[in-house]
């Protein structure tokens, strides 16, 4: 009797203490490829890794004005190997990871998920293709980035391609590589450098990217998951 | 007055003269027409020339980040290593063009050798063991080993440099279905990336490349 009776107010006591449902935090990674003693692409005084880096700066800016949690795996020019971006990605258990990267070569923005072929989540995941898991949830990304890149006028390829960092990731994951402008879209005698280098169009870029980020937010509630 | 044995002696020393020139003139002319004899008149044989044949290349076209087929006839070395080193240096001549469509600097020099392996089944422990001179390997993998030159000149970005592996794989897929595997070297030894992007310590899988699955979509 005393027995059932602690056991009931231990129930009603676990009732009134258990809080309400959490909601889901939404996190996104942001991946400034290369740095320190990786330039990257670079062509004069244009590097990739610092192009990535302001990217990811502005970017971080502007989801974190919309209310969105940002992990950088970089904030300075600092050498960071794979695995420690990869780890860095997998530990904030984010709805998205964002791998940017830029070039001189083609044109537009180029959208890249990873080119394992999908398959079933398990407990333990192996490290170099544990993208696996989320392949179809960042096709699922990509196809959300690839809307509104073109809802801003702006020429996008999608495509798959084998890279480790994105491939290590547990998360919906995508690289964004940043080309110059369409010629037909830059001003007449624009070089790819200068295209790249151009305030504005790095800006459009950046807004196009946290739009379609919000629009992943939405998609992400709307599926109830921490994961959509 | 000269005497007799003098004049005769005379005669015969200028008839032994006489006949041993005449002698020496036949010998030299005979020695002559033997010279002759031995030395090889006929004009140089031509070098042979591989027989033209047609192979099939798959261009990358950085603009739309595709592949697209090209047949052409070139003349290919029997050696099956060589003839795939002979087609994947003619696809890197078209990328060193001025005014080629997927840029990259080396042509067909960037590639050093080309090696054809088979890959081993699950019924054997080495695919080798199982290959004879009629029965060749159900599949083969093809080991491309670039010159460092190339890499280090390649241009960088993820999209130009997996246009390079794949269109590699679906060249190789295209002249030699029995290639399902191709693994990337830089002189002889495993290298990390082509030029910072593209993952190049992976097996591809030529049916990656294909366009409808590849990149180029």
């Amino acid at each position: 009797m005393l027995i059932a009776c602690f056991a009931a107010m231990a129930s009603v006591s676990a009732a009134a203490q258990a809080p309400a449902a959490p909601t889901p935090r939404f996190v996104v990674v942001l991946d400034a490829a290369h740095g320190g003693t990786d330039s990257g692409g670079h062509s004069g005084s244009w590097t990739e890794k610092s192009f990535t880096l302001a990217l990811s700066v502005r970017l971080r800016s502007l989801l974190t004005a919309r209310g969105i949690s940002v992990v950088t795996t970089r904030e300075s020019d600092a050498t960071l190997l794979t695995e420690r971006r990869t780890e860095i990605a997998n530990h904030a258990n984010a709805q998205a990871c964002l791998d940017l990267h830029a070039s001189l070569s083609g044109q537009g923005i180029h959208l890249f998920a990873s080119s394992l072929a999908p398959a079933a989540p398990a407990r333990f995941e192996p490290w170099r293709t544990a993208q696996a898991a989320s392949i179809t949830h960042s096709l699922a990304l990509a196809g959300v980035l690839n809307a509104a890149l073109q809802h801003a006028s702006m020429s996008v390829t999608l495509g798959r391609t084998a890279l480790p960092a994105v491939d290590s990731m547990t998360c919906p994951a995508v690289a964004v590589e940043i080309a110059p402008e369409a010629t037909g879209a830059r001003p007449q005698g624009e070089s790819a450098t200068d295209s790249l280098n151009d305030p504005a169009y790095q800006a459009r870029v950046a807004e196009a990217l946290a739009a379609a980020l919000v629009e992943w937010r939405a998609e992400a509630g709307h599926l109830g998951g921490s994961q959509p | 007055m000269i005497p007799r044995y003098q004049t005769i002696l005379f005669f015969v020393l200028l008839a032994a003269s006489i006949i041993m020139g005449a002698l020496l003139w036949q010998l030299r002319n005979r020695e002559h027409q033997r010279l002759l004899q031995g030395e090889q008149t006929t004009p140089t044989k031509a070098p042979e020339v591989a027989k033209a044949e047609q192979a099939t290349l798959m261009v990358a076209n950085d603009s739309d980040d595709s592949l697209s087929t090209r047949a052409l006839s070139l003349p290919l070395p029997p050696s099956p290593g060589e003839r795939a080193r002979a087609i994947l240096g003619r696809l890197l001549d078209l990328y060193a063009a001025s005014d080629a469509a997927h840029p990259v600097p080396g042509g067909a020099a960037s590639i050093a050798q080309v090696f054809l392996l088979p890959v081993p089944t699950a019924g054997s422990a080495s695919g080798a063991a199982s290959q004879t001179e009629n029965n060749p390997p159900a599949a083969e993998m093809a080991v491309v080993n670039f010159n460092g030159s190339f890499a280090s000149n390649h241009p960088s970005g993820i999209e130009t440099e997996s246009l390079t592996v794949l269109s590699i794989c679906a060249t190789l897929h295209a002249n030699f279905p029995r290639i399902t595997e191709v693994r990337f070297l830089v002189d002889g030894q495993e290298h990390e990336t082509l030029a910072g992007h593209a993952d190049l310590t992976r097996t591809y899988l030529t049916t990656e490349a294909l366009p409808a699955q590849g990149a180029a979509q």
